[in-house]
């Protein structure tokens, strides 16, 4: 697999804030890739990095084969960015905004742009100030989505979008992913967005990369939790390895258990024997949680 | 009204150092000119001299107002002249800060969630800019008795001062309902005080000739107050109207205010086409739209000032037919071609000030693009950092040397027609204007300078400019050293017409603008983007 960004040992500092201390980045061409973390992990300064218009203090960043700041006007030609918090120029309407973003990179696919404006349910002729911010969001979106590009580096592109439009965009970056020649880069704190999108994702927390994979690959790390009645009250399941968070009333338990811990947990539940019983796998937003409670006291 | 002291405390926490900033400073300029008059004229004398031939220099009364007296504290309060138009646009700047930009950013919307009345905002903004202006007058007031001037006549400054600034709070607040945004309403207040200012020059200069045009003084609020002639007459009615003035803008805006949605203005938004026109296709185009308003502004603004200036040529000229006591001294400036001369250096060196602020303003265009996040978005296109900052520059550097050539041709033709000779008034007139341009570069290079190496303080350029005013206003009163003077580019602006034109600082002058230019575009080059 070729990469269309790779990036390692990344650090960058403000003043007194590290913002990025040592982050690893690996995104495949073609891919959708996960990029998550909360607020102030550092996904921004990582992709300003990318973008050539901030300088790492130390670390190696690769992008689309080229150097992100020596080669940034080139590799900008095969590229577009949508920016988390989008400001656009009061005075000038959306279509306006549209069409200078595209063609600034390069040209922009007219029919695509149309389709796009009907998909977002966008009025094209308000002024930017008249924007409310899901709608500067769509503007942004759809000038980057209509470029001819390689690579999309959308920085939590749904943060001020409707469920509708959210599904609306979900769609397009479906198509996208199926298309197969474009590599997207979703920064994201929406996670059930990036588990219906992205083929691989990374977490990262206080500017360093946690997890990196495909999302079976982060769940096989991960817990399932289950929920049974039972016919009688069991014994042992405490003392099994891998199970967490055990909690029985009665005759019925809820835990989550290790990957690795299933067989054994579920042989002692159908020895007591089993009424019911609900297991879901962990969702992002488990996975997520755990991440960042790590570390911090309970 | 509720929650408005909260509000009040809250424009006093923010504005700490920048209130008292031009309150106590330009509260205390006039009573640094009273020791330096004191000693530069010690005699009733010396200071009548100086007074006669004052009142009859056109490019002073243009600047400073009429000249009605000779004792100590006419002389000081005339000289003072410029300062209540600088007290005026720090108050409106004030205002639509507090209340338009706030409205901008958003916080008037969380601060009017809360527990606050409707007009809470807008009355903090006016009550605590009144305010600081009654500070600046007690603070003025108080210095000038300090130093042995008569109460009556100190008090009588203090008011004429402080209700320039009062008045103004008015028209801020009222332009912050009309407009937008916040640029717009700063832009209305700023042409309603320009508007003001020239009227009133106009006036004066006019009255120390024939005086046809005398009446348009009394146009101007700033004309107004400036007759009420503290140490002088010591007139208090036009306080009156001042403070009627006041009131009836205030109450405007209120009015105004209750009528609009947060974040709208009066004037609705129009639909804008649906796709760019082919020329909007790059970041000269992009430039082009940013600026072009700004441009034209600019442009017709210094074209006005130039139909004023070059309008009142002829009054300045018949001085010497109507005073036979003027006589005397004008054969000293070089009779009445000479004084001719001596009113556009003055009117030049105003422009080429006013110049400056254009250019520091669409130098700044650059950072304001930078911290809202526009610069993000062009840069991560493949527009290069060079082409980007070059296409705003050529706006900056363009735009205000556009706007003295304007004001140069508009006001040597006119000056030329009225005294009937074109030939020998236009070229020095507008050589006149146009050698202010290196200097205005000077500042333009600073701000960028400041842009790439120094990005959070490129406004700290504003204050170069108007320590340039300063410089232009207390320099020559306050027998400043040479050196001090020097730091100043306008200071070595040759003095055209009538003087020599001299290459060597015009050349030096844009050397220096193109070095710090080149340091600047350097620094943006290698630096982060955005700094906030």
């Amino acid at each position: 697999m070729t990469e269309a960004i790779s990036v390692a040992g990344l650090s960058k500092s403000f003043g007194r804030t590290q913002a990025l201390q040592g982050l690893d980045l690996s995104v495949g061409t073609g891919e959708v890739h996960g990029f998550l973390g909360p607020n102030g992990a550092g996904k921004t300064t990582t992709i300003r990095i990318l973008l050539g218009l901030i300088r790492p203090d130390a670390g190696t960043a690769r992008l689309l084969g080229g150097d992100p700041w020596s080669d940034a006007t080139a590799l900008h030609r095969r590229l577009a960015y949508v920016p988390g918090d989008v400001t656009l120029w009061p005075n000038l309407s959306g279509g306006e905004v549209i069409d200078l973003l595209g063609r600034l990179r390069g040209g922009l696919d007219p029919k695509r742009r149309a389709d796009l404006l009907e998909r977002f349910d966008l009025d094209p002729r308000k002024k930017a100030r008249t924007y409310s911010k899901g709608n500067r969001q769509k503007v942004a979106l759809v000038a980057a989505l209509a470029s001819d590009v390689e690579l999309l580096i959308l920085d939590e592109p749904t943060s001020g979008l409707d469920p509708l439009m959210e599904a609306a965009f979900r769609d397009v970056v479906r198509e996208e992913r199926r298309r197969g020649d474009r590599t997207v880069l979703l920064s994201s704190h929406v996670l059930s967005e990036v588990e219906a999108l992205c083929d691989r994702i990374t977490i990262i927390r206080e500017g360093r990369t946690v997890e990196s994979g495909t999302l079976a690959d982060l769940r096989h790390l991960t817990r399932t939790t289950i929920q049974a009645e039972l016919a009688g009250p069991v014994d042992g399941l405490a003392t099994l390895p891998g199970i967490h968070a055990l909690r029985a009333e009665n005759h019925s338990v809820t835990f989550d258990v290790d990957t690795d811990a299933l067989e054994p947990a579920l042989r002692t539940l159908v020895g007591v024997g089993v009424r019911s019983l609900t297991s879901h796998p962990p969702t992002l937003e488990e996975l997520f949680l755990r991440q960042y409670r790590k570390e911090q006291p309970r | 009204m509720t929650g408005t002291w909260q509000l009040i405390r809250l424009i006093v926490r923010r504005d700490r150092a920048l209130l008292p900033l031009w309150a106590v400073v330009l509260g205390c300029v006039p009573a640094i000119y009273v020791s330096s008059f004191d000693s530069l004229f010690p005699t009733a004398a010396d200071r009548l001299e100086y007074a006669r031939v004052s009142a009859g220099n056109a490019g002073f009364v243009g600047l400073y107002g009429p000249l009605h007296g000779s004792s100590l504290g006419e002389l000081v309060a005339w000289r003072g002249g410029f300062i209540p138009v600088m007290i005026a646009l720090f108050s409106l700047l004030t205002v639509v800060r507090h209340t338009r930009t706030e409205e901008e950013a958003g916080r008037t919307e969380l601060i009017g969630s809360g527990v606050v009345g409707r007009h809470a905002g807008l009355a903090a903004a006016v009550i605590t800019t009144l305010g600081a202006n009654v500070v600046l007058a007690l603070i003025l007031a108080s210095l000038m008795t300090a130093q042995g001037l008569p109460a009556a006549g100190s008090a009588v400054l203090a008011a004429e001062f402080g209700l320039a600034g009062w008045i103004f709070t008015g028209v801020g607040a009222v332009a912050a309902q009309l407009a937008g945004g916040a640029r717009t309403a700063r832009s209305i207040a700023v042409i309603a005080l320009g508007v003001a200012y020239v009227l009133r020059l106009a006036g004066d200069v006019s009255d120390t000739g024939s005086g046809t045009l005398g009446w348009l003084a009394w146009l101007s609020p700033i004309g107004w107050l400036q007759r009420m002639y503290p140490y002088g007459e010591n007139r208090w009615w036009p306080a009156a109207l001042a403070i009627v003035l006041t009131g009836l803008l205030v109450a405007g805006a209120a009015a105004l205010a209750a009528r609009r949605d947060v974040g709208a203005g009066l004037i609705a938004p129009r639909l804008g086409p649906a796709a760019a026109s082919p020329a909007l296709g790059g970041p000269f185009a992009l430039a082009w739209r940013l600026h072009r308003g700004l441009l034209v502004g600019w442009i017709a603004g210094f074209a006005a000032l130039g139909l004023v200036f070059g309008g009142v040529a002829q009054s300045v000229a018949e001085l010497t037919d109507d005073n036979a006591d003027m006589a005397e001294v004008f054969a000293r400036m070089g009779g009445a071609s000479g004084a001719v001369d001596n009113f556009f250096v003055a009117t030049s060196g105003i422009l080429g000030l006013i110049a400056a602020a254009y250019a520091v303003q669409a130098t700044l265009r650059l950072r304001d693009e930078e911290s809202t996040g526009h610069a993000e978005v062009v840069l991560a296109t493949a527009t290069a950092r060079l082409r980007w900052i070059g296409s705003h520059l050529v706006f900056a550097l363009a735009g205000p040397a556009l706007a003295l050539a304007a004001a140069g041709v508009v006001s040597g033709l006119t000056a030329g027609m009225s005294l009937g000779d074109v030939a020998g008034e236009f070229p020095g007139v507008l050589g006149g204007a146009l050698a202010q341009v290196p200097a205005v570069w000077v500042l333009a290079a600073l701000t960028v300078l400041l842009f790439g190496l120094l990005p959070r303080l490129a406004p700290a350029a504003w204050g170069v400019v108007a320590a340039c005013f300063l410089l232009l206003l207390l320099g020559a009163a306050l027998n400043l050293d040479q050196w001090v003077l020097d730091i100043s580019p306008f200071t070595h602006v040759p003095r055209l017409p009538g003087g020599n034109v001299a290459a060597p600082p015009l050349v030096a002058l844009t050397l220096v603008a193109a070095a710090m230019t080149a340091a600047g575009l350097a620094g943006f080059r290698r630096r982060d983007v955005p700094v906030l």
